[in-house]
C-alpha cells in the first residue's frame, strides 16, 4: 500500500469527521423543530405540503400510531414501485421500450427500494426505463432514508420526553428528511458528480462502431450500445441515504456513475456523510454531546480495524503468485484501474459498514480477507455508521443490551440516559438484535441445501458458501451489495429474499419504535455516581464487545467454512 | 428465628441438596428455567442417540456418544444442585422457624377487659377481631396489638434475640408477634390475623422461597438469555446444513454428526449463568435473612440495590439518641467550676437523661462527685410546664436552670438583669446545634450548659462512602431547621428535612420520586405508615407496629435503622452476581468455538486446523474437553453464586472497571486453561 494511499484514507476520514458536528447540528435542529436556515425559503412550501396532504403540524403521535403511518407509506411505496414495474411498457419515458418486469423480480425490487436495502436482482439499463427510474427508484430511495432517519428521531425523543407518551408526528418527519436534509445535500452532490461527467439525460441509448470488433459466440460484434438516462440525480441520493442502488448493474464501478478520482472521493464521502453526523446529532437532542461522540467512536474501533485488515489485504501481494516468486502489488482482479486498489477496498468496508451497499469494484474477486471484512462488517448488524437512521436505532438496541450487562455489573436496574431498562424493553430489544442472525442463517442454511440455491453459485467450493453467505447476509441487513458471482435473478433467490429483506427491516423497526414508546412513558432518573456512564472508553469497549458477541460469533461457524478456510487454504494451511 | 451463621457447605444441607438434584430433573421443574431447559432436551437427545448406537445406528462412536450425554447430565445436575444448595439454607431456617410455631391454648376473652369471661381455645381456633388474655409464661397465640397491658416479651424464636423487649398498649410498641414468650406482667391483645397467615408464617413461606415470582430484572435477564440460547441453537443447527454444503462442494470428510453440533450448542448456551441464574436470587433472598431481615418479596431486595437516597431518622439513626451535656460556658466573672458545681446540684435529682449527663460532665470534667441530695439537705424542684425551669433548693440557694426565656423572665422576677454577654452565648450554641440550658443562682446568671445531640461515631464516613456510590442520605428530625442544619453539617448528611412530622415526610418522598429517584426508609410508629407504602423500599422495624410492618417491604427483625446501607448493598451485589456471571458465561463462547469449530470441520476442511490455537490433542478431546469444562465451571461457580460477588463502596465506573476485568477477561482466558487442562487430563489417560 502506497503512501498516497494513506494519505487519502485519512483524508476521507478527516473530511466526514469535520462535516459531522456542523452537518449534525443541523440535522438536530430539523428534528426539534427549530430554525434551520433553509425554512426561511422552504418553510412555505413545507406548510404547503401539509396543507394538500392535510397533516395536522400540531398532532404528535403515541407510537402505535406512529408506527401504522410508517407501514402505511411504505406498503403505498412498495405499491407503486411494483405497479411501475410491472406496468412499464406502457408508460412514457421508456425509449429502449423494456418490457414489463416480471412478478417475482418486480416484488424483490419493490421490497429491496422500501427497506432501503436495494439489492439488485435485475440489470437497470437492460431492464427499467426511465421513468421507473426515476419515479420507483429515485423515490424510494427518498421515501427509504427519510422513514429511516424519522424512526430515529422518535426513538431520540422516546429517550428525551419523559411522562408522556407522543413520539411525534410521522408524516412531518418524513417531509423535514427529505425537504431539509436529503434534498438539499442530493442536488449539492448531483451537481458536483455531474461536473465530473456523470450523466443525466433523457436520451435514447447511444450506438458506438468498435475499434477493435471482437467474436462472441462465433458472431462478430462491430457496434456497441452506450446506455444514457437521468444518473446523476439518482446517485447522488443512492450514495447519500445509503441505498446504494445502482442506476447501471455495475453501480458505481461503471464510468457514467464514477467517472473520476474526485467523483469517486465525493461518493465515499456520500456514503458515511450522514449516518456519521447522526450520531453527533443524537448527541445534541439527548443534551450530551458526549453520548454521540462515544457511539461515533465505538463504531470507528470496530471499523478502522476492519477496513484495515481490507486494504492490508488487498494490496498484498498473491499467495500464489509468491509461490511462483512473482511479486505483484495487489489483487487488482475486479477492480477499476481508474479507482485502484486500495480506493475500491476501503469503498468495500464503507458500503458494508453503512448499511449502503453500492460497489465501485466486485467483491467477489477480492481476497478471501478482502470478503470475510465486508460479510463481517455486516453481521455487526449494519449498526457500524449503518444506514441511515436505521444503524443509529439498530446502534441503540446494541447499547440497550451493553447498558443492561454493564448496569448489571454495578448493581443497578439497567438505565440508559435517565431511561430504565425493564423486562419490556429488553424482549423488544432481544427480538431487534435476534432478527437479524436468525434471516440471515436460516436463509443461508436452506440456499445451501435446496438445488435451487446452490445452482445459483457460480463458483462451487468454500468461495461459492462465501457468495451464498453475502447474499443473504446483504439482504438480511438491508445492504444490498452483491458479491457478484451468485445468479439471484431466479424464484427462489427473489421471493425469499423480498420477504428476508422484509423482515430485516421491520422486525428491526417495530421493536425499536416499541421502546420508543416505552421509554417516553418513563421518569427521567437523574444521574448519580451510582449511575453507569455510557460515554467512557469502558462503555465503549463493553459495547464493542456486546456487538462482537451478537454479530460476528454467532456466525462464526459460518465464516469459517467460507472466507476462513478461503484464506488459511491460500496461505497454505493443509492440515498439520 | 435464631440466625446462626451456616457455612456454605453445611454436611446436612449438602446431603439434602444432592438429593434434591436429582428429584429436580422433573420436565415440571425444568421448563420453568429455558435455558436449561434446552440442555435437558440436549441430554435426551444424546441419550437417545446413545441407544440407537449401541443397537447398531451409530452416527458417532457410541462410547464418545456415551461420554458426551453422561457430561451433559451432570451439567444439568451441577445446576440443579446449585439451586438446591440455595434453597436448603433457606428450608434449614424454615424448619427451626416452624418449631416455634406450636399449638398453644389461648384463652380468649368475650370481651376486652381483665375480669371478662376466659374460654379456653386452641390457637388454630382464634380469628381476627378475638381479644386474648396473655399472662407471664404464656406463648403469644397468634399476631395482635396490645390493647391493654405492658410486658416484657422474649421474642427470640423470630428474632434470635434474647434480650426481653417491651411491649405496650398504645404507641409504637404495641405489636406483638405470634410464637414469642411473655416472660412477666400481661396483657390483653386483639388478634390481627387468622392462623396460617401470621408473621411466622409469611416468614417461613418467605425463607423457604416456596412462593418465589421471577423478579423483572431476572425477568429481563432471562429474556435475553433465551435470545441468546435460541441464537445458538440457531447457529449449531445451521451448521449441519453448512457442513453438508461443505462436505459436497468439497468432496471430503463427514457431515458433522449430531452428537458433535448438540455438545457445541449447550456449550455456546449461556448455562454457566442460566444454570446458577436461580441460585442467585434465592441466595440473595438468603444473604437479607443472613443480615436478620427479612423481604417480603424478590422484588424489594433488587429495589434495594437501586436505591439512590435514603430518608434516615436522626435520633438511633444518626445521632446516639439522646441529647447530652457536652460543655459548661460560664457568664462573666463566674469561674466555670462554680457554675459546673451550680448545674450538677441543680440536676442531682433529675432522672433524665439530660440531666444525669448534666451530673457526668461536671463529674468527669471538673472532678465533682455526684452529692446525695438529701444529705445536703436540698429540695429538688421538677420541672413544670408553666415555669419550664427545674432546679434545687439548697439551704441559702436557689439554684435554677432551663431555657434562655424562662430563665430570663425568672431572673426579672427576681430584681435581676439578664446579662447580655449570656445572650450571646445562648445564640452561639443555639447555632452550632447545641440546646442552651441557663443556670442561675438566685437574680444572677451563672452561665450556660450546652446540650448536644451526639453524632454516633463513624457514620460522616459511612455517608460520604454512600455518596461515592451515588447514594444521597436525607435527615428527617423533629428539631427546628437552625439545630437540625448543624447536626446535618456534623454528620455530613447531603440534606435535611426539620421540623417533620408524618405529613411532610410523606410529601418529601413523594417529591423525591418525582424526580425520579428512588427513595428507601425506615420506619415503625403507624404514623409512619403511609411514608412507609410511598418508598420505594420501605424496611420496618420488627419492634414498630402492625401498620408499619404491614406498609414496609423488608422488616428489620433487629430493628436497627443502619440497617438500611447493609439492605442496598445485599441488593447490588445480588444484581452484580448475576451481571459477573452473565459476563463471564458468553465470554467463554469464544474459547469453546476455537476448540470444537476446528474438531468439527477439519474432516473436510484441514486447514481449519489452524484454529486449534490450544493445540487439543485429537477432534474427540477437543469436544470432550470443551462439554467437560461446561459442566464443571458450575460446580466451581456455585460458591460465588451463593455468597455472591464482593462489594467495595465505590463509585459505578470503579465497579465497572473491576468486574469487567476479573468477569470479562477471566471469563474469557479461564476457558483457554480449562479446556487445555482437561484435555491434557484425558490424553493422558488415554480416554481416546
Amino acid at each position: 500500500m502506497k503512501a498516497l494511499d494513506c494519505v487519502q484514507i485519512i483524508f476521507y476520514l478527516t473530511v466526514v469527521l469535520a462535516l459531522v458536528k456542523p452537518l449534525g447540528w443541523y440535522m438536530a435542529r430539523v428534528y426539534e423543530g427549530q430554525s434551520c436556515g433553509l425554512d426561511y425559503f422552504l418553510g412555505p412550501l413545507e406548510r404547503f405540503i401539509y396543507r394538500c396532504c392535510g397533516v395536522s403540524s400540531t398532532e404528535q403521535m403515541s407510537w402505535k400510531k406512529y408506527l401504522s403511518a410508517l407501514l402505511l407509506s411504505n406498503l403505498f411505496g412498495i405499491l407503486a414501485l411494483y405497479t411501475l414495474q410491472r406496468l412499464q411498457i406502457y408508460l412514457p419515458l421508456n425509449p429502449q421500450s423494456f418490457q414489463n418486469i416480471s412478478s417475482n423480480l418486480a416484488f424483490n425490487t419493490a421490497v429491496s427500494f422500501t427497506t432501503n436495502t436495494n439489492w439488485q436482482a435485475y440489470s437497470g439499463e437492460s431492464s427499467l426505463s426511465y421513468l421507473t427510474q426515476m419515479l420507483g427508484m429515485t423515490v424510494q430511495n427518498f421515501l427509504s432514508a427519510a422513514t429511516g432517519m424519522s424512526l430515529l428521531a422518535a426513538l431520540i425523543r422516546g429517550i428525551v420526553r419523559f411522562d408522556t407518551d407522543r413520539l411525534g408526528n410521522f408524516w412531518m418527519d418524513l417531509t423535514r428528511s427529505i425537504l431539509y436534509i436529503l434534498l438539499p445535500l442530493s442536488i449539492i452532490l448531483s451537481i458536483a458528480l455531474a461536473s465530473q461527467g456523470v450523466i443525466q439525460n433523457f436520451k435514447p441509448y447511444q450506438s458506438a462502431s468498435l475499434i477493435d470488433p471482437i467474436v462472441l459466440e462465433n458472431k462478430t460484434v462491430t457496434t456497441q450500445k452506450i446506455p444514457m438516462g437521468p444518473v446523476a440525480s439518482q446517485v447522488a441520493i443512492k450514495q447519500l441515504g445509503s441505498n446504494g442502488g445502482g442506476y447501471f448493474n455495475v453501480n458505481s464501478a461503471h464510468p457514467f456513475e464514477n467517472p473520476t478520482p474526485l467523483s469517486n472521493f465525493l461518493e465515499i464521502i456520500a456514503i458515511l456523510l450522514i449516518p456519521a453526523s447522526l450520531c453527533y446529532t443524537f448527541g445534541v437532542m439527548v443534551g450530551d454531546k458526549r453520548q454521540g461522540w462515544a457511539i461515533l467512536l465505538a463504531m470507528l474501533m470496530l471499523f478502522l480495524p476492519l477496513a484495515g485488515i481490507s486494504l492490508y489485504s488487498e494490496n498484498q501481494s498473491h499467495a500464489e503468485y509468491t509461490q511462483l516468486g512473482i511479486e505483484s502489488s495487489g489483487s487488482l482482479e475486479g477492480k477499476e484501474t481508474r479507482i485502484g486498489i486500495s480506493n475500491s477496498a476501503f469503498w468495500s468496508a464503507a458500503t458494508t459498514a453503512t448499511s449502503n451497499g453500492s460497489v465501485n469494484s466486485m467483491h467477489d474477486s477480492f481476497t478471501p480477507l478482502g470478503t470475510f471484512v465486508p460479510i463481517l462488517l455486516m453481521h455487526f448488524g449494519e449498526v457500524i455508521f449503518g444506514g441511515v437512521g436505521s444503524g443509529l436505532y439498530g446502534m441503540l438496541m446494541m447499547i440497550i443490551i451493553a447498558v443492561f450487562v454493564a448496569g448489571l455489573l454495578v448493581g443497578r436496574t439497567p438505565e440508559y440516559l435517565g431511561k430504565k431498562i425493564e423486562p419490556y424493553e429488553m424482549k423488544m430489544a432481544t427480538v431487534a438484535v435476534l432478527v437479524m442472525p436468525l434471516t440471515v442463517l436460516i436463509s443461508t442454511a436452506v440456499s445451501v441445501i435446496y438445488s435451487e440455491g446452490v445452482h445459483a453459485v457460480g463458483n462451487p467450493g468454500a468461495h461459492g458458501f462465501s457468495e451464498i453467505l453475502y447474499a443473504w447476509s446483504s439482504m438480511g441487513n438491508n445492504n444490498g451489495s452483491s458479491m457478484a458471482g451468485l445468479n439471484a435473478n431466479n424464484p427462489f433467490y427473489t421471493t425469499m429474499g423480498g420477504i428476508i429483506m422484509l423482515i430485516g427491516r421491520y422486525w428491526i423497526a417495530i421493536p425499536a419504535l416499541a421502546i420508543a414508546g416505552s421509554l417516553v412513558k418513563k421518569k427521567k432518573i437523574p444521574t448519580s455516581a451510582g449511575t453507569l456512564l455510557t460515554h467512557t472508553p469502558l462503555f465503549m469497549f463493553l459495547l464493542v464487545s456486546v456487538m462482537f458477541i451478537l454479530g460476528a460469533l454467532s456466525f462464526f461457524p459460518a465464516l469459517a467454512l467460507g472466507p476462513i478456510v478461503e484464506q488459511l487454504n491460500l496461505w497454505g494451511f493443509h492440515g498439520r | 428465628m435464631a440466625v446462626k451463621s451456616r457455612s456454605l457447605w453445611d454436611k446436612k444441607i449438602f446431603r439434602i441438596a444432592l438429593r434434591d438434584a436429582f428429584l429436580k430433573l422433573s420436565p415440571l421443574n425444568q421448563i420453568r428455567n429455558p435455558v436449561m431447559f434446552t440442555v435437558y432436551i440436549a441430554s435426551l437427545m444424546t441419550s437417545w442417540l446413545f441407544l440407537r448406537a449401541i443397537t447398531g445406528r451409530a452416527e458417532a462412536p457410541p462410547d464418545f456418544i456415551l461420554l458426551i450425554s453422561l457430561w451433559l447430565w451432570f451439567t444439568l445436575l451441577f445446576a440443579n444442585f446449585a439451586e438446591a444448595m440455595a434453597e436448603g439454607r433457606g428450608k434449614a431456617q424454615a424448619q427451626e422457624l416452624r418449631k416455634s410455631r406450636h399449638e398453644v391454648t389461648a384463652k380468649k376473652l368475650s370481651k376486652p377487659s381483665r375480669d371478662a369471661k376466659i374460654t379456653k381455645v386452641m390457637s388454630e381456633e382464634l380469628r381476627i377481631g378475638d381479644f386474648v388474655l396473655v399472662e407471664a409464661g404464656d406463648i403469644i397465640p397468634c399476631d395482635g396489638e396490645i390493647i391493654e397491658g405492658i410486658v416484657s416479651v422474649n421474642e427470640s424464636a423470630v428474632t434470635g434475640e434474647s434480650a426481653p423487649v417491651i411491649r405496650e398498649s398504645g404507641g409504637d410498641r404495641s405489636a406483638v408477634t405470634g410464637g414469642t414468650l411473655v416472660i412477666s406482667d400481661w396483657l390483653i391483645m386483639r388478634i390481627t390475623a387468622d392462623p396460617g397467615h401470621t408473621f411466622l408464617d409469611k416468614m417461613i413461606s418467605l425463607v423457604e422461597g416456596a412462593k418465589r415470582q421471577k423478579t423483572p430484572n431476572e425477568l429481563a435477564l432471562t429474556i435475553l438469555l433465551s435470545g441468546l440460547t435460541i441464537v445458538f441453537l440457531l447457529v449449531c443447527s445451521t451448521m449441519v446444513a453448512f457442513s453438508f454444503y461443505s462436505v459436497s462442494a468439497n468432496g471430503s470428510g463427514q457431515v458433522i454428526s449430531l452428537t458433535v453440533v448438540i455438545a457445541l450448542f449447550v456449550c455456546l448456551a449461556p448455562t454457566t449463568i442460566g444454570g446458577l441464574l436461580s441460585a442467585i436470587g434465592i441466595a440473595g433472598m438468603d444473604r437479607m435473612i443472613q443480615a436478620n431481615v427479612i423481604a417480603q418479596s424478590g422484588r424489594a431486595v433488587e429495589a434495594a440495590g437501586d436505591i439512590d437516597t435514603l430518608i434516615l431518622d436522626k435520633t438511633g439513626t444518626i445521632t446516639l439518641g439522646n441529647r447530652q451535656a457536652t460543655e459548661f460556658v460560664p457568664a462573666e466573672n463566674i469561674t466555670v467550676e462554680a457554675l459546673a458545681d451550680a448545674a450538677q446540684l441543680s440536676s442531682l435529682a433529675d432522672e433524665t437523661p439530660e440531666g444525669r449527663s448534666i451530673v457526668i460532665l461536671a463529674k468527669e470534667k471538673y472532678g465533682l462527685r455526684g452529692r446525695n441530695i438529701s444529705s445536703i439537705g436540698a429540695t429538688f424542684i421538677p420541672f413544670t410546664a408553666q415555669t419550664r425551669m427545674s432546679g434545687a433548693n439548697l439551704p441559702g440557694r436557689q439554684i435554677r436552670k432551663g431555657a434562655a426565656e424562662a430563665i430570663e423572665s425568672y431572673i426579672n422576677e427576681q430584681g435581676g438583669t439578664f446579662p447580655l454577654y449570656v445572650k450571646s452565648i445562648v445564640d452561639s450554641i443555639a447555632s452550632r446545634g447545641g440546646t442552651p440550658l441557663v443556670v442561675a443562682e438566685g437574680n444572677k446568671v451563672l452561665g450556660v450548659i450546652c446540650l448536644k445531640d451526639i453524632v454516633k461515631g463513624g457514620i460522616a464516613e459511612r455517608f460520604s462512602e454512600l455518596r461515592k456510590m451515588g447514594i444521597r442520605t436525607i435527615m428527617v428530625t423533629g428539631d427546628n431547621p437552625k439545630t437540625a442544619a448543624a447536626i446535618a453539617a456534623e454528620a455530613r448528611v447531603d440534606d435535611f428535612l426539620a421540623n417533620a412530622t408524618p405529613e411532610n415526610k410523606l410529601v418529601l418522598i413523594r417529591r423525591l420520586q418525582s424526580e425520579g429517584r428512588l427513595v428507601a426508609m425506615t420506619g415503625d410508629g403507624t404514623n409512619d405508615a403511609p411514608a412507609l407504602a410511598q418508598a420505594d423500599v420501605a424496611v420496618a422495624m420488627n419492634t414498630g407496629t402492625q401498620a408499619a410492618k404491614e406498609a414496609g417491604n423488608l422488616v428489620d427483625l433487629d430493628s436497627n435503622p443502619t440497617k438500611l446501607i447493609e439492605v442496598v448493598e445485599i441488593g447490588k451485589q445480588l444484581l452484580m452476581t448475576r451481571g459477573a456471571l452473565t459476563t463471564f458465561s458468553i465470554a467463554n463462547d469464544i474459547a469453546k468455538y476455537f476448540a470444537i469449530l476446528p474438531a468439527a470441520f477439519a474432516s473436510t476442511y484441514p486447514s481449519l486446523n489452524a484454529l486449534n490455537i490450544m493445540h487439543l490433542s485429537t477432534e474427540r478431546n477437543a469436544i470432550l474437553s470443551a462439554v467437560i469444562f461446561n459442566a464443571l465451571i458450575i460446580v466451581f461457580l456455585i460458591p460465588l453464586a451463593l455468597k455472591g460477588v464482593k462489594y467495595h463502596r465505590v463509585s459505578a465506573s470503579k465497579l465497572l472497571r473491576n468486574n469487567v476485568l476479573i468477569y470479562g477477561f477471566g471469563g474469557l482466558v479461564i476457558p483457554f486453561l480449562g479446556i487445555k487442562l482437561i484435555d491434557l487430563v484425558l490424553f493422558s489417560i488415554g480416554l481416546n
